[in-house]
């Protein structure tokens, strides 16, 4: 039924479990000793629980949460740096739907455009562009976030806007990268992962190589992998006969979109406009070395941390999470989002305490959503 | 904003600012195409699927692709997200001017 019906093909769903279940078998594991393999990508979240991959899978394997969504790992002294910028009058401050609801110390972007502020939602900087040429005498700022998705874009509009000679565009760049937090998880001794399920549209803009230290310095295998569930599991599939086989490589499951060498056009603009920042916060991760992106000195007429003196170069001082608040715990793996406190009482996605019931690529989110499903495997027609 | 949405493009409004006209699942966008077009000439776009992520074409796709896609986008309900998401930052800008 449910199964059934969502599944293009669920002959081809049965086989690759039955082959999961096979080779769980012959790793040895078990529910109390599980294989642990992350997710990288919050998409990738949203599909494993919207497809009920997570309770499809045998007990011996265990999905892990990773920190591929943008608007969880957004530290609430971003969100209150955005809320500065966009309390300036001379200021609209445009930005993905995504992070109007995530909290700061002090408000919400929702908050804050509920108290006069002019924060305008964009589906592209393409519109936060064209909003600058059509209002001269505004001061418009595009808040720049997400992985290497989202980089290319606001790259290529900065370009655009220097070429045009316009004046009364920015960005705050809060843009981060996907390596090197996979890195920092690597080397966190109290986290135990025995292999990842790579991000698919990330690295069809970086290719598969940004991989490489995964498994020839840690030993793990990654394979990148699409979004279809039949993807997602032939990519675990994938992951687990590496492991069962002693083995360590990057292989890419998405070839049909991801080349090995990702977007050339996307990297030269990516290097032209942006440089590492030293380190950066994540939310419930703390400071990654070399994780964030900043604007170049070339380009520093459309940055808005040094048009307006605000942001992570002008104030790093790392603030608390909301009390009672696990968000942290939950995207390292050491808990479920059901087992902290706030879960469903204190944080839901209508009233969220922290980021991951704010975003649906959010593993509370998704717990919150798809938590009761259950779904049944049913025999294929 | 993570997932890209799949979308062909009908033709090159702005060979200049390398933009073109996609239509994804009805709905008519103008899309930059700078990342796709790669050397070739931008009018060889015409009729090309590619994958749209915030406003940028990111990769070339075929149509069964474009298809299954499309059905996990719907599926998570990240289709109707972006579609609305487009229109309100239409409607936004026919504000502005």
């Amino acid at each position: 039924m449910k199964y059934a019906e969502e599944f293009r093909d669920p002959v081809a769903a049965k086989g690759l479990l039955a082959a999961i279940e096979t080779v769980i078998a012959e790793i040895g594991a078990t529910a109390d000793k599980p294989v642990c393999i992350m997710e990288i990508c919050g998409g990738h979240t949203h599909a494993i629980f919207r497809y009920g991959l997570n309770k499809l899978t045998p007990p011996g394997l265990e999905f892990i949460h990773g920190p591929g969504c943008p608007v969880c790992v957004l530290p609430m002294s971003r969100v209150d740096e955005c809320v500065e910028l966009a309390e300036r009058p001379e200021v609209i401050f445009t930005t993905f739907g995504d992070a109007m609801r995530v909290p700061g110390t002090r408000k919400s972007l929702m908050q804050a455009k509920a108290d006069g502020c002019d924060i305008r939602m964009v589906y592209s900087p393409l519109d936060a562009l064209e909003l600058a040429r059509r209002s001269p005498d505004r001061e418009v700022v595009f808040f720049g976030l997400g992985f290497e998705t989202t980089t290319p874009s606001t790259a290529l509009s900065i370009q655009q806007a220097a070429a045009e000679g316009l004046t009364n565009f920015s960005v705050f760049c809060n843009h981060i990268t996907v390596p090197p937090p996979i890195k920092a998880l690597l080397d966190d001794p109290r986290m135990i992962l025995d292999g990842f399920v790579g991000p698919g549209h990330v690295s069809m803009v970086i290719g598969t190589k940004p991989y490489d230290f995964i498994a020839e310095d840690y030993g793990k295998p990654i394979v990148v992998a699409g979004f279809e569930p039949l993807d997602l599991l032939q990519s675990v599939l994938m992951v687990l006969e590496q492991i069962r086989d002693g083995r360590a490589a990057v292989e890419n499951q998405y070839a049909r979109v991801v080349p090995e060498e990702g977007n050339p056009v996307s990297i030269a603009a990516c290097e032209d406009v942006y440089e590492r920042r030293k380190s950066f916060e994540w939310r419930g991760l703390g400071e990654i070395d070399l994780s964030g992106l900043k604007i170049r000195e070339k380009y520093a007429a459309f940055d808005a941390e040094r048009k307006f003196g605000i942001g992570y170069g002008a104030d790093r001082q790392p603030v608390a999470e909301p009390e009672g608040c696990a968000c942290g715990d939950v995207m390292t793996g050491r808990l479920k989002p059901y087992q902290c406190p706030q879960f469903g009482t204190g944080c839901t996605p209508e009233m969220p305490l922290g980021a991951l019931m704010v975003s649906s690529e959010g593993a509370c989110a998704a717990y919150y959503q798809y938590g009761g499903a259950e779904l049944e495997l049913e025999p294929a027609q | 904003m993570c997932l890209g949405i799949p979308g062909r493009i009908t033709e090159i409004s702005d060979p200049a600012r390398k933009l073109a006209t996609v239509e994804i699942s009805g709905v008519r966008r103008e899309v930059n195409v700078a990342c796709v077009a790669g050397d070739r000439a931008l009018a060889d776009l015409v009729g090309a699927w590619v994958l749209v992520h915030v406003g940028f074409a990111m990769s070339l796709i075929n149509e069964e692709e474009a298809a299954k896609t499309l059905e996990v986008l719907k599926m998570l309900g990240e289709a109707q997200e972006e579609l609305a998401a487009m229109r309100q930052s239409k409607e936004m800008l026919e504000r502005a001017s």
